[in-house]
């Protein structure tokens, strides 16, 4: 089986300039792979380098030195050295990423926030907004607030907003980052749901999750960060 | 829609080549190539004195470069060197395929016609010439900028900044430009109408698969409305790439400096 995200021998440190240049190292020779259908969950404790990982597969923080190999469109695309716009490519059809917060973008009603993806990737916007509607039906945002812009609402119901906007998508590969840490056990359940859909849809997924009986739930495999400690 | 034609999408819209400026012995911008591509949103930031209006100038062909050249690819397929165009020919594209929006939307406007005239005339410099067709496009165009049709005859003067701000996105884009410069297009405009108009800006943009070079020292518009970022100081490009690479992973010393100095929200 050829894998969907395959990382080569990933460093990664920080140089900062602004405290008298002292360098931060985070990971290094960070290496496994993950195939179609499969969740792999990093373990590791806090500042371990786990949401580091995590940038680097998606390309928002760059790799020192290594390799991000991800399968797009049939090729393998090196996000470590691929031009902005052909990471931008491969996040709009191939990679989704889901954070714990919701970047919020003004007077957007949550409906179009959750619809979104699709609609970039062609969809009707009737047909969007159809599905956004079921998924957020699913993780109980009252539909009246649909139409309503998500910057007032609790942490929790962003947090909801925020998954079912990376959950819509038909990506093969999602990035998970602690998509459970402020829900309540019936919206967690709901999200190990959506995870075990999209194992069914052959989706390759990489995640963090400091809940042990969630990591329970979704883990096909365990990556251990801290044996990608950098030296210090 | 990129997905349409991917053939043109894949040639660069624009080619910036080695392009310098010097004002005497002061050098306001140094050696700067980059390709600009159809839908793509470029923002170049840095500090006042750096360099990126110049820079802004030349790539729009309002300031001849010391050294370099910038070339475009017009409507019928073939890039061209902006310093071989004819006065015409360069007047043209300004008027159809090109956009500007300034900072101080009276450099843009004509404030004492009337908003719907200033929306016209762009459509008039093309040729249009039936007066209800021209009404009713500059009435469509209002109400895409959220400008109330009532006041389509009222002069620019009498709007707010926000709603100045708002009549010159819509007079440029009347003729569907392919390309759009922005000057600080949010700059003298009060914390809430900011949020109004990049929003408006963000939402047109993705929608008419507008290719934008904006030039701003607000990084989180920046970050809102472009795709890549390229970072200047003293007249260079000292750091380029994805917006989000560059604001959340910054490597030069003085990207740093410039992202660490936003306050937080």
């Amino acid at each position: 089986m050829t894998a969907m995200i395959d990382v080569a021998d990933a460093k990664k440190t920080f140089t900062m300039h602004l405290q008298g240049g002292i360098e931060l190292p985070v990971v290094c020779g960070v290496t496994f792979q993950v195939n179609p259908g499969e969740c792999v969950v990093l373990s590791g404790p806090s500042g371990a380098g786990k949401s580091s990982i995590l940038k680097m597969i998606f390309g928002n923080y760059r790799c020192d030195s290594g390799r991000i190999g991800i399968r797009h469109r049939g090729t393998v695309i090196d996000l470590a050295t691929a031009e902005p716009r052909e990471v931008l490519n491969v996040r709009r059809a191939t990679i989704g990423y889901v954070s714990q917060f919701l970047r919020a973008v003004p007077r957007v009603a949550t409906i179009d926030v959750v619809a979104e993806p699709l609609i970039v990737n062609g969809m009707s916007r009737a047909d969007a907004q159809a599905r956004a509607g079921e998924l957020l039906r699913r993780l109980n945002i009252p539909e009246r607030l649909w139409r309503l812009p998500p910057a007032t609402f609790s942490g929790g119901e962003q947090q909801r907003v925020n998954i079912a906007r990376g959950f819509i998508s038909e990506l093969p590969v999602l990035l998970l980052d602690e998509p459970t840490a402020s829900l309540d056990a019936a919206n967690r359940a709901v999200v190990v749901e959506l995870v075990a859909e999209k194992k069914r849809q052959g989706v390759a997924m990489v995640a963090i999750v400091h809940d042990d009986e969630i990591r329970h739930l979704i883990a096909d495999r365990i990556v251990d960060v801290t044996s990608f400690a950098a030296a210090a | 829609m990129a997905e349409q034609n991917p053939v043109e999408n894949d040639e660069p819209l624009l080619i910036a080549n080695s392009l310098s400026k010097s004002f005497g012995r002061i050098h306001a911008c140094r050696d700067v190539s980059f390709e600009l591509y159809p839908g793509e949103v470029l923002a170049i930031v840095g500090e006042s004195g750096s360099g990126k209006s110049t820079l802004l100038q030349m790539l729009s062909g309002q300031l001849a470069p010391s050294a370099g050249r910038v070339s475009y690819r017009m409507r019928d397929g073939v890039t061209r060197d902006l310093t071989t165009l004819g006065e015409a020919e360069r007047r043209f594209l300004f008027r159809t395929d090109w956009g500007f929006v300034h900072q101080d939307p009276a450099q843009g406007l004509r404030m004492a016609v009337s908003a719907g005239a200033n929306v016209g005339e762009r459509l008039m410099a093309v040729g249009w010439n039936h007066y209800g067709r021209i009404r009713d496009t500059a009435s469509d165009w209002l109400t895409r900028v959220e400008i109330d049709v009532a006041r389509i005859d009222d002069a620019p003067r009498t709007y707010s900044g926000g709603m100045r701000q708002r009549l010159q996105i819509a007079r440029n884009l009347v003729t569907e430009p392919r390309l759009v410069f922005m000057d600080e297009p949010t700059g003298g405009l009060d914390v809430s109408v900011q949020a109004r108009l990049l929003d408006l800006l963000r939402s047109l943009v993705a929608e008419l698969h507008l290719a934008v070079i904006i030039v701003t020292h607000d990084l989180a518009v920046a970050r809102l409305l472009s795709h890549r970022v390229m970072v200047m100081k003293g007249g260079r490009v000292i750091e380029t790439g994805l917006t989000d690479q560059v604001l959340d992973d910054p490597r030069e010393p003085y990207t740093q400096l410039l992202v660490s100095s936003i306050l937080p929200p």
